[in-house]
């Protein structure tokens, strides 16, 4: 047989990408005007598809921010100034498991967990030590922190007064996002309505008294993870960001106080051009959301500022070099798709902690990107191919579908509460799984181009570090000793008679913060008014 | 004659809140025509224990990625003792070391399953194994 034959014969594979818009072999003008034509607008102009700032990266390049937390505040203080000499110009905290679902160190509930995942916090004198001589105007913080956030962004807050900064000028993030935790990640400790409410209490305080911080961090990234397509993750997200704007407005905020800094963090692993084409649409639905829906007067309002990263889905504990590459194709994947700020998994992070040689090879695949490949050099260089803005209008209607199963479902806020969008991502991630056991879903080292000789990775976990969880308890204990107990008594009580009227309870944690009250004591406060959270443990429509 | 379903708890212990695994193995043995109990998330040793002996299932599964399982399953070990629930089939599941794989399986956890592991080798551990 000839070459020739051959390749008639050779069929044209049918290709559905994940959020299911089956791709063509060949996009021309004429797709493009098909589904709806090319967003005129240039970069920094509404609804921003090609990016929110007119010179994006040529100005300022994204901000590299990876996820570090060491067991203590002062390792992790060491850790941190080691990044930044490393030419980080963010940081990322993790928090323990403890701190996260506001249990203190010495509580029953975080033996074996101090310090495990990430800093532990039990009080104020932890953020002392952790943020001791870095400079907060310089670098931007980010606090991974759902359950707790109201109270760990209290104590940041009272951090940075306590060491003369001016909280009104003071930029960070807090990750604050609690409804994508019922989805997927699991730290809750409210139930759902009252977590809503201290997340509008957080935007609404932060609007009055610290208006360049950025309350909460939308998460798609973490409902991707757990089973979600790319369009979903978007419309999801987006319905979270309406929740939390509806509940804000419902305060007698002005749209324009606050959604400038409403910012959101996306996943990227999976295939290229339909994750830019999502980081694409998506931007320009949320400024017609903000601007057309909500009518913000301000342009900035309507800004989808993103930290896009991670992509810890597509890691392999299989072949685990290979996601060295994988690493930098998803950094090109974010700096295609105009994210703001950056940061990837490491290529160990699929069975271990980053070790520091994982870390600095991330932070150097984001760099090179800057340095050597040109991607700082010009706005949405994918802007105009008919490929990606097909796929942009195409994934934009995805997107509004998925917000629109949501309304189906009476709301993101009930949906969760009845672990309704919980189920539909558990049925989604098993069908992937499915996927990958049959060969269907490809994913190279592990059903295809296996190496039948190579020996796994050891998994390498951190061992626990029962000295570091005996002296956290310690500083806690010496804490307790040595601060005004009748004050934190007040403090306390103070946070429980205003959860329980039902005001802000913000400028009450802040004094409880700054008594040297512990998270555990916080939460417990709290706990007294709001209660726990029950999970929904009955997932399954299809199956069961 | 009618062959009896097979009964399973699977538990995530502690406050690790990485839920994908389990619930994606959840689904696994539920249309391998089990009959599955999920815990749901920040289960204490207690609860589980508690839960299995009441349930009168066949196999206690955890689920924990933590780092933590050794300390846990050691916990929930004593507590299954105490319940008299040793002939039940333990099986654990997440991110397992090697080293550690061996401990487990000496703590009485005969099916250890690290991250990475098919869900059907699951499901014929658990037909194979069940008395």
């Amino acid at each position: 047989m000839t070459d020739k034959e051959n390749r008639k014969e050779a069929p044209v594979r049918r290709v559905v990408n994940e959020s299911g818009i089956e791709i063509k072999p060949l996009y021309t003008a004429e797709d493009v005007v098909a589904t709806g034509g090319i967003d005129a607008s240039r970069s920094g102009e509404a609804p921003f598809t090609r990016g929110i700032h007119p010179l994006m990266y040529r100005q300022r390049p994204f901000t590299m921010r990876q996820y570090t937390g060491f067991a203590n505040a002062a390792d992790t203080n060491k850790r941190f100034k080691y990044l930044i000499a490393n030419g980080q110009t963010g940081l990322n905290v993790a928090f323990d498991l403890a701190t996260q679902c506001g249990y203190d160190s010495d509580a029953p509930e975080a033996i074996g967990e101090v310090g495990r995942v990430g800093m532990a916090v039990d009080t104020l004198r932890d953020f002392e030590v952790a943020f001791d001589g870095i400079d907060l105007d310089a670098i931007t913080v980010s606090l991974t922190i759902n359950g707790a956030a109201a109270i760990l962004i209290a104590m940041y807050l009272a951090m940075a007064e306590k060491r003369g900064y001016d909280v009104a000028k003071l930029r960070g993030t807090a990750q604050n996002d609690i409804l994508k935790e019922f989805i997927g990640r699991g730290t809750w400790v409210f139930p759902v309505d009252p977590s809503v409410k201290l997340v509008a209490d957080t935007i609404e305080y932060c609007a009055k008294v610290a208006p360049k911080y950025s309350p909460v961090s939308v998460c798609g990234y973490h409902i991707r993870e757990s089973g979600a397509t790319p369009a979903e993750e978007m419309g999801y997200a987006f319905a979270i960001a309406k929740a939390y704007t509806d509940a804000a407005l419902a305060r007698g905020l002005d749209i324009d106080e606050f959604a400038g800094r409403l910012s959101f963090n996306f996943n990227i692993f999976g295939n290229l051009f339909e994750q830019v084409a999502k980081f694409r649409a998506g931007r320009r639905l949320w400024a017609k959301i903000v601007l057309d829906g909500y009518g913000a007067k301000q342009p900035e309002s309507g800004w989808l500022r993103m930290i896009a990263g991670g992509g810890g889905f597509g890691l392999t504990i299989e072949q685990p070099e290979n996601n060295i590459m994988r690493g930098a194709y998803y950094a090109l994947i974010a700096a295609l798709g105009g994210a703001q700020t950056m940061a990837l998994c490491c290529y160990d992070e699929a069975y271990t902690i980053p070790t520091p040689k994982a870390q600095r090879i991330s932070l150097r695949t984001m760099q090179l990107l800057i340095e050597e490949i040109g991607l700082a050099d010009t706005v949405d260089p994918l802007g105009g191919s008919y490929y990606i803005e097909s796929l942009t209008n195409q994934l934009e209607e995805k997107i509004v579908e998925a917000m629109s199963w949501v309304d189906s479902q009476g709301g993101i806020v009930k949906a969760v509460a009845d672990g309704v969008i919980q189920a539909k991502v558990s049925e989604y991630a098993f069908e992937r799984q499915k996927a990958l056991e049959s060969g269907a879903l490809r994913k190279v080292g592990v059903n295809c181009y296996t190496d039948s000789d190579e020996a796994k990775p050891q998994v390498d976990l951190h061992g626990y570090d029962e000295m570091g969880a005996i002296e956290q308890i310690d500083a806690l204990k010496k804490v307790r000793a040595t601060r005004n107990n009748a004050a934190v008594e007040r403090a306390l009580a103070a946070v429980r008679a205003e959860a329980k009227a039902g005001r802000n309870v913000m400028p009450a944690l802040m004094d409880a913060v700054k008594a040297y009250a512990t998270v555990g004591e916080m939460t417990n406060a709290l706990v007294d008014v709001y209660g726990r959270f029950q999970e929904p443990t009955k997932l399954w429509r299809k199956v069961a | 004659m009618t062959e009896r379903k097979i009964k399973v708890l699977l538990a995530k212990p502690g406050l690790d809140g990485h839920d994908v695994g389990a619930k994606v193995v959840v689904q696994a043995l539920m249309e391998a025509g089990f009959d599955v109990i999920y815990t749901g998330l920040r289960q204490t040793p207690d609860a589980i224990a508690k839960i299995a002996a009441e349930a009168k299932v066949d196999v206690i599964g955890l689920s924990i990625l933590s780092g933590a399982h050794v300390p846990l399953c050691r916990r929930i070990r004593e507590l299954l003792q105490e319940k008299g629930l040793y002939d039940k089939l333990w099986i654990v599941g997440g991110n397992i070391p090697e080293d550690d794989r061996m401990v487990l399986r000496q703590l009485g956890f005969r099916g250890v399953f690290p991250t990475g592991s098919r869900t059907a080798d699951i499901v014929s551990f658990i037909r194979e194994n069940v008395k």
